[in-house]
């Protein structure tokens, strides 16, 4: 059983409370749900919509076909109902012209005098329609709207329940174990998990939300958030925390990203660990603010002046987007770099089930023992794992220097070459060091495929749903970007190589040429600013008409 | 080592020009930050680039340098990170007022507990005399062979009107002065900014020690009033005031939110109530 419903209205309608009021009431029902945005940067009108696709079955992306349409108003209908199913059907207000559930949702909404209560009517009509658990609906009601107009939601629900009738008929499914989270919520809670200290940042559409959910959070937990005046300040308050000895992280988009090139490079050269997130979006600029891609992995892998060590980790999924996130702490502090989480609007926005988190959490910052270091303290002393014993400043009796110019391994500015060439090297051997700590991509399907589709990221969910069903075809997906991991390209060197990926020139692809000189047969390339899912694969493959 | 502001000195070699105001700076800053009580150990020094900038080269203390500019917050995120760390930032007028300049406009909205030394010497010396944000008219510099014709910020009515709570203006070379001036500074509860003019030998032919010595004198008024330091700063060119031109209590950066020890933390975190939400 899989069921798709489509949420769409103006901006501004509500279609975001009620697209996360069905979701978590569907996963309580122990479905799995992939809640999936698409909109517009409007705070009001504009056409958006939300789908929520379920089933008894692991989700894993979005797909075209409609078995229901929510509608908040006739554009939603006349620009979706060409992709109902046969025997799928609209709910909204009787002024709608449509097929389906049309109730007088706007005229008792007025009854009760609930003017906000249509969105609530019309959900009570599609729990009857799909012959759900009222319950279950009534009390994530209470909780997303946190006990406010608790009896009126209450009536509203009943009213559209009441005028609704039972439409379809979906197996039973009780046992519910799973979370229901988006991509930024879920690397906001990582950074908490892994003992985030200081956060700064900017706002800017699709990594805001990070910040949000951090600030909903600040009170009861021990960190602290500062909005910066720009992102350049952002990333160098980050910066600054963490040298002083705390975790600390910033998140912004490409053009936030391209503010603090040249931070990033002050963060490798003084070797102060920082998570820096990067939720994509397409175009240079401003681009598309609201719509999804995967463009900055070129930039990112070379951004800021000369050569230096970064590790990039595209984050696949919320869960994944969770555990990857400590993970980036925990290598940030161990190589003393920058680690750079990349996601998507895409993901930002998606609602997933998911195992629910672990909830205790170690942090370990790898900071050294007074007995480790000297008396005169070598801040950047040179080791043959490239990594310098790291204290603290007022850590111990020692003072602590971090430098921005090239220096000796006391931090004392040096434009020695011979000292300049050792700590280059130093600096870049920690690219090496760490190679022991990266993650190999997933590999998905039958080794038998001879077709192997490479990606990255947020592709993983199209990828696996489409190998599903096609045994012929394997999939790659990677994590762990740069520095790559090789053993799986490598081992899957003689197959046939498409890449799918949300950028024109085929970024993933380029890289893997230049580090292992693999080249790809084939490319599946996608840069409109939506997301892809299996059924854009199917057609790139195999054409419209099979 | 010797209980002197010695502990303070490093062996690494000067590169400032002969005559340079930043020695002098530097002497204040060395006997102030020892008469404080301040060990290395505690005490962060923050710069960005510019001779000025240079400074955390030649204290022996903890040590941030950052980028051109960007002085300022990563003070920051080191004072929200550990509140125990006395905080100098020392740039130029260049760094701060330029590159830095909007840096400098929001560290006065927040107020962290910092001090704030700029080296103003009207020039940009790093990059061979170039016109600095405070260059006067008619001021002849590598680029404006002619004089220069952008008339200059006034960073300290900038900072007044902006709600800064310790304003001071101090010339480099009566260095008791400004080491006791220094210590004030350190004292006040809050972001405390110290404009210093000072002479560049080798690229402000205008602005020497004798035109200093010449054009300021210790003003003494009261220092809570407002309009008053506006009118007193607004003097650079002659009758230049020196000392606290405004001192009034603020509320710092770090009492309006709760208090927290983000440091020494215990290392072990759960999330069980924030997963709660979404199950």
């Amino acid at each position: 059983m899989k069921k798709n419903i489509l949420i769409g209205g103006a901006a501004g309608q509500g279609m975001k409370s009620l697209s996360h009021i069905i979701g978590l009431a569907l996963k309580r029902h122990g479905y799995y749900v992939h809640t999936h945005t698409v909109y517009m940067s409007r705070i009001r009108g504009g056409h958006n919509f939300f789908q929520i696709h379920f089933s008894d079955q692991p989700v894993t992306t979005h797909s075209h076909k409609l078995d229901t349409i929510l509608a908040l108003n006739q554009e939603t209908v006349d620009k979706h109902k060409n992709r109902l199913k046969s025997d799928g059907f609209v709910i909204g207000d009787e002024s709608l012209s449509a097929q389906g559930l049309l109730l007088p949702s706007k005229n008792q909404a007025q009854a009760i005098n609930h003017l906000k209560g249509n969105n609530i009517i019309l959900l009570g009509g599609l729990v009857k329609a799909f012959n759900l658990d009222k319950k279950i609906f009534l009390d994530v009601l209470d909780q997303v709207f946190k006990n406010k107009a608790l009896d009126l939601n209450h009536r509203a629900l009943e009213i559209g329940y009441n005028l609704a009738q039972v439409k379809v008929q979906l197996p039973n499914k009780t046992d519910d174990n799973h979370m229901l989270i988006n991509g930024n919520q879920a690397i906001a809670l990582g950074s908490i998990a892994a003992g985030l200290g200081v956060f700064s940042a900017y706002p800017m559409t699709p990594s805001t939300s990070v910040m949000n959910y951090l600030l909903d959070h600040e009170k009861d937990m021990n960190y602290k958030i500062e909005q910066a005046e720009d992102e350049i300040s952002a990333i160098h308050i980050a910066i600054g925390a963490s040298a002083a000895g705390v975790r600390a992280m910033t998140a912004s988009s490409g053009g936030g990203l391209s503010l603090m090139v040249e931070a990033i490079g002050l963060t490798a050269v003084s070797e102060t660990p920082l998570v820096i997130v990067d939720v994509m979006r397409p175009g240079p600029a401003t681009g598309l603010p609201t719509k999804t891609g995967q463009s900055d992995l070129s930039f990112l892998l070379t951004a800021s002046q000369d050569e230096f060590p970064r590790m990039i980790i595209a984050v696949k999924n919320p869960e994944d987007a969770f555990y990857q996130t400590i993970r980036a702490f925990d290598l940030a502090d161990k190589y003393q770099i920058p680690v750079f989480i990349i996601s998507d609007q895409y993901l930002a926005d998606t609602d997933l089930t998911v195992d629910i988190f672990k909830s205790s959490h170690q942090n370990n910052q790898y900071l050294a023992d007074e007995h480790d270091i000297d008396e005169i303290y070598e801040r950047y002393k040179i080791t043959p794992s490239g990594v310098s014993p790291r204290i603290i400043p007022g850590q111990y009796n020692r003072p602590v220097i971090a430098d921005n110019h090239e220096h000796t391994e006391t931090g004392v500015i040096s434009e020695d070459p011979i000292n300049r060439t050792e700590m280059h090297l130093k600096r870049l051997r920690k690219l090496d060091t760490l190679r022991k700590d990266l993650i190999e991509p997933d590999f998905i399907g039958s080794d038998k495929a001879e077709t192997v589709l490479v990606g990255f990221g947020s592709t993983e969910g199209a990828i696996k749903s489409f190998v599903k069903n096609h045994p012929e075809y394997c999939g790659l997906v990677f994590g762990d970007v740069y520095p790559l991991p090789l053993n799986q390209l490598e081992a899957l060197s003689n197959k046939t190589l498409i890449n799918v990926e949300l950028n024109a020139t085929g970024q993933l692809a380029k890289l893997i040429r230049m580090e292992t000189g693999i080249k790809f047969d084939d490319s599946i390339l996608k840069f409109d600013g939506l997301q892809i899912n299996a059924e854009d694969i199917k057609e790139a493959l195999y054409g419209k008409h099979i | 080592m010797e209980n002197t502001f010695k502990i303070f000195n490093t062996d690494n070699k000067i590169s400032w020009c002969p005559g340079c105001g930043d020695y002098s700076i530097l002497q204040s800053l060395k006997q102030a930050i020892f008469e404080l009580g301040l060990k290395p150990h505690n005490t962060m020094i923050v710069s960005g680039i510019g001779q000025a900038a240079k400074t955390p080269q030649y204290v022996n203390a903890n040590s941030f340098n950052s980028l051109h500019g960007r002085a300022l917050p990563p003070a920051l995120g080191i004072h929200i990170a550990n509140p125990e760390l006395a905080i100098f930032v020392t740039s130029g007028d260049g760094d701060t007022y330029g590159e830095g300049g909007n840096h400098f406009i929001h560290n006065i909205r927040r107020n962290p507990n910092m001090v704030h030394l700029v080296y103003d010497n009207r020039v940009y010396g790093l990059t061979k005399g170039q016109t600095s944000p405070t260059t006067d008219i008619g001021n002849i510099t590598s680029n404006a062979k002619e004089g220069n014709k952008t008339p200059p910020i006034n960073p300290l009515q900038l900072a007044l009107t902006l709600g800064a709570g310790f304003v001071g203006r101090a010339y480099a070379h009566h260095r008791d002065e400004l080491k006791e001036l220094i210590k004030k500074a350190y004292e006040y509860d809050g972001y405390a900014i110290i404009d210093i003019l000072q002479p560049c030998p080798s690229f402000n032919k205008k602005n020497t020690a004798q035109w200093y010595e010449e054009n300021t004198y210790y003003s003494h008024h009261d220092t809570s009033d407002f309009s008053l330091a506006y009118e007193l700063s607004g003097y650079v060119n002659k009758n230049i005031p020196l000392g606290i031109l405004y001192e009034v209590k603020t509320e710092p950066f770090l009492d309006r939110t709760e208090k927290k020890d983000f440091l020494h933390k215990n290392q072990s975190i759960d999330i069980k109530s924030l997963i709660q939400d979404f199950v």
